[in-house]
């Protein structure tokens, strides 16, 4: 993992939403008591670590970064997530609900939403209350779906974390209404503004290091409900018949490896992903299996607390 | 990539049926930007909840919560991105019923461009002045006027340009700089991104060509210098600067600066990023200045140049929105975000009240929800401010409700009033503390509140007769008492209750300034004015009694027949009957008096002064 000098110089698109989110995240550590950056080893999540160095530059971002770590990532993403923080030298806080592994919950087994809810979604309020912060990043977008689209950039949450989109604070200006009383908080969305072409365009022009799974490169994969699904180790279960071949693929999102789907390409570069993306069909998170659930899922995991 | 691409942020206004989602989804749709599983959602919901019958709807492609998708309306205020290879933009697609005004307005504050819709066949209607007037109010000065469902009416130009001529008349007034019609039909993208053969008398550009090329620029770069500090970044000793983003203006090392509210002067030493220190920094850049001197600097100061500063003022006249479903009412305290300085304010006078529709003023003794008053404002602390006209980022300002900590309002500085720079507090030699000295007393307030009946006065007047044989100095104000004088104007609407409190507690203030105990029985229904009177005073100078009674036992009590009256409609704002009483969460002292005497309860009260240190 190397990093340059980044003194690329970015497109003003770019500048402004460097500039804008640099302006999130110091608010954040300005107004709050406890902030903590989630952070999810994926390519935004990489994006918004970068940002909260530059924010506070000469000094280090004033919070830690914690990984809600399911147990089902990618092999790759957890020795590359170890390597990052020790790398920019800030201190990385990881969580796993131990009750979800007491009571044996996996994405294959329990399914793919009691998964989510009890190692992703129940797993983060755990952990936010046991260290009790009181604002946590996320690198969620606006343009990922249609439940964000409404999101706030400092969205409101209530005792116990619930989201109630009807009871949403209106944003004007950069006028972040910070104020809380014990028990709520506040979750930070400093790349509300940017798409995946921007996240993906900055990485190239800053030169931030990113999992090699968003590169392609032939991996054993298996065909599932339309899509390839890795066997990134020996705890997937293989159906009658169904052999690991190897294909050349590489992944637009990053999750829990039984639930991301792959895709072919031949992308083995930025400048190379780039360019697939632009002539894309697809949105990046149809790779999602989660959220193909059931219509308006990502509205209802957030009620319940899902980042 | 196009370096010189710049981001231009418009928002979309128009009613249920002009169309503004479909456009949106149009746009996204003609620029390529739904994706192929994308479409297959949006089929599956079209079938569902679509109103275009066998057709794609659009519009489902916007209105993403569940509540909107039932009900096939816009609720909130949705970002949307798109991109051309000449320019890229943020839609802020806003609802555009009245009870969203507060919605459009929030879209509108981080716009820089409105596209108006009009249903061709309706024109111009009571919302198109509506959206017009918030556009106005929230600084925007480029208009797009989309005539849209230009297909219904047979793609006619006569309608098209009489509706153009009504347009141009109404807005005239409203300060805009450029009023752009274009006639089109989002449905089946006439004129919305090429020029359509339908409309061959119409000569001007599509709508995305126009906002390729529209220049918005307000050059903030070029106005004078503003950086609101927002975070005094220290990570050792030798290192102090101070992190923000400039509000407008540039800078450069050695040029000359001011903090804003105490005049401190110096010259920039260095421009800090992660990426090396910068030459120059201009509006929008996100930075970190260090200093050449040791200048006391915090958050929320305001660095400017020399020669053009902000004003610095606590009293100041402004547009208010108001966004609670609670009503604004003068007098009452709110947090109000300014800049980077949170500080109490409440509105002091309603000057006029704007009906959005009509554009008319009216007098007004509260704003309700989606109101917009031009009011005076009346903050806790001097802080600098400019016009909104003159920069956003330094005129505009949010009110929190201090209870809730909802969003309640969104206000525009227009002007600050001289009174808060001429009057200055006279300091004099004796003060509280050699009053109190000499009284041998350590001065506060019992606030006793509760229900009408509920023991207040009895239990005051209990309290004060010890206190007073004690040797203690005390005075009482009466709620019934200061309604024959001081307050003998006030009634007794929640405009009126609040008027009623602060001036009770200025007085109260005074009788403590003077060394005395304040024995103070007042219903004092609302919490915030409580809060009031007790944010007029110093630490631990107001202790909370709540006389808690049940209103059964009050009305059954009912000393002065007041809750009979009131239950035949003979007394109208009677609290407890028709209207509210909002319990204390923390009262000093909580009283219960139903089962004891009233001295027994006074009783109480002397204990806890005692342990205070007062002797009595």
């Amino acid at each position: 993992m190397t990093t340059t000098s980044g003194k690329s110089r970015l497109t003003p698109h770019l500048a402004r939403l460097e500039a804008e989110s640099i302006g999130i995240i110091r608010e954040v550590a300005a107004s709050f008591r406890k902030p903590v950056m989630l952070y999810s080893i994926g390519k935004d999540s990489g994006v918004m670590v970068h940002l909260a160095l530059k924010a506070f530059a000469p000094g280090k971002p004033p919070f830690p970064l914690m990984h809600i770590d399911t147990t089902w990532k990618f092999r790759e993403m957890i020795s590359f997530r170890d390597a990052m923080a020790k790398q920019v030298g800030m201190e990385l806080l990881v969580h796993t609900n131990p009750e979800g592994i007491a009571r044996g919950i996996n994405p294959i087994d329990s399914g793919s939403a009691l998964h989510t809810q009890v190692m992703k979604t129940e797993a983060l309020k755990q952990a936010l209350d046991k260290w009790g912060f009181d604002a946590a990043f996320g690198g969620a977008r606006r343009d990922e779906e249609k439940s964000r689209a409404k999101e706030r950039i400092f969205s409101f949450r209530g005792p116990g974390h619930t989201w109630d989109p009807r009871a949403q604070r209106p944003e004007l200006w950069n006028l972040f209404n910070t104020r809380i009383r014990d028990g709520e908080s506040i979750r930070v969305f400093p790349l509300s503004n940017w798409t995946e072409y921007d996240v993906w365009d900055y990485v190239l022009a800053e030169d931030i290091p990113v999992v090699p799974l968003y590169f392609a490169k032939p991996r054993p994969v298996v065909k599932r409900a339309g899509t390839w699904i890795m066997v990134d180790d020996d705890r997937l279960p293989l159906n009658p018949g169904e052999m690991p071949e190897m294909r050349m693929v590489r992944f637009r999102t990053l999750g829990c490896y039984p639930l991301s789907g792959a895709v072919e390409s031949t992308a083995a570069t930025l400048p190379e992903i780039i360019a697939e993306m632009r002539a894309a069909k697809t949105s990046e998170r149809q790779g999602r299996l989660i959220d193909t659930d059931e219509e308006a899922s990502m509205e209802k995991k957030k009620r319940e607390g899902y980042f | 990539m196009d370096g010189a691409r710049k981001l231009l942020r418009f928002l979309t206004c128009g009613s249920v049926d002009d169309g503004k989602s479909t456009l949106i989804g149009r746009l996204l749709y003609d620029s390529q930007l739904i994706f192929e599983d994308t479409l297959a959602t949006l089929a599956k919901d079209s079938r569902k909840h679509g109103t275009t019958g066998e057709e794609i709807d659009l519009a489902l492609l916007v209105d993403g919560l569940e509540a909107e998708r039932q009900q096939g309306i816009t609720i909130d205020v949705a970002y949307r991105f798109f991109a051309t290879p000449r320019r890229s933009f943020i839609v802020a697609d806003t609802p555009g019923h009245e009870q969203y005004t507060r919605n459009m307005a929030t879209g509108a504050s981080s716009a820089s461009l409105a596209v108006i819709l009009i249903d061709a066949r309706k024109g111009v209607l009571t919302q198109t002045r509506r959206h017009s007037y918030i556009c106005s109010l929230m600084g925007i000065r480029d208009i797009v006027v989309a005539v849209n469902k230009i297909d219904l009416v047979g793609f006619d130009e006569d309608v098209f340009d009489r509706i153009v001529g009504d347009y141009a008349t109404f807005a005239a007034g409203l300060g805009f700089r450029s009023i752009v019609p274009i006639p089109l039909s989002a449905r089946f993208g006439d004129n919305v991104t090429t020029r359509s053969g339908n409309t061959p008398w119409y000569h001007g550009p599509s709508l995305v060509e126009h906002l390729e090329t529209v220049d918005v620029g307000q050059d903030l770069s070029a106005r004078p210098f503003r950086f609101p500090v927002q975070w005094v970044n220290r990570p050792n000793l030798d290192f102090r600067g101070f992190a923000g983003t400039v509000a407008a203006g540039r800078i450069a090392p050695g040029d000359q600066v001011v903090v804003a509210a105490s005049g401190k002067s110096s010259r920039v030493a260095r421009i800090v990023t992660a990426d090396g220190d910068l030459a120059a920094a201009e509006a929008g850049q996100a930075v970190t200045l260090t200093l050449e001197d040791e200048v006391d600097v915090a958050r929320g100061d305001v660095l400017s140049t020399a020669a053009d500063r902000p004003q610095v003022a606590d009293q100041f006249a402004g547009h208010l929105l108001w966004m609670d479903e609670e009503a604004m009412l003068p007098g009452r305290s709110y947090m109000m975000r300014i800049g980077n300085v949170w500080t109490p304010c409440s509105v002091t006078s309603i000057r006029h009240r704007v009906d959005v529709n009509t554009l008319e003023e009216h007098a007004a003794r509260r704003l309700s929800l989606n109101e917009i008053g031009f009011c005076n404002f009346s903050a806790g602390q001097q802080v600098p401010l400019d016009p909104y006209a003159d920069n956003r980022a330094t005129g505009a300002f949010i009110l929190v409700d201090r209870f809730t900590n909802r969003t309640a309002g969104a206000g525009m500085v227009a002007f600050p009033l001289r009174r808060a720079s001429n009057i200055h507090h006279e300091h004099f030699t004796v003060d509280k503390s050699a009053r109190a000295a000499l009284l041998g007393n350590a001065p506060l307030v019992l606030w006793f509140t509760g229900l009408s009946g509920s023991g207040k006065s009895t239990i005051a007047n209990i309290a004060e007769q010890a206190l007073h044989r004690a040797g203690r100095p005390t005075y009482t104000l009466d709620g019934d008492n200061v309604r024959h004088g001081l307050c003998r104007d006030l009634g007794f609407t929640a405009e009126d209750r609040v008027e009623n409190i602060r001036r009770v507690g200025e007085v109260a203030k005074l009788f403590v300034d003077a060394g005395m105990i304040v024995l103070c029985s007042f219903i004092s229904p609302f919490r915030a004015e409580r809060r009031m009177v007790r944010d007029l005073l110093g630490p631990g100078e107001f202790v909370e009694v709540f006389v808690d009674t049940t209103i059964e036992a009050c009305m059954a009590r009912d000393p002065k027949g007041l809750y009979a009256k009131a239950q035949a409609g003979q007394i109208k704002n009677f609290t407890g009957i028709d209207s509210p009483y909002e319990s204390p969460e923390a009262p000093e002292l909580r009283i219960g008096t139903e089962g004891r005497t009233p001295a027994e309860c006074a009783e109480e009260i002397l204990v806890a002064l005692r342990a205070r240190g007062i002797a009595c």
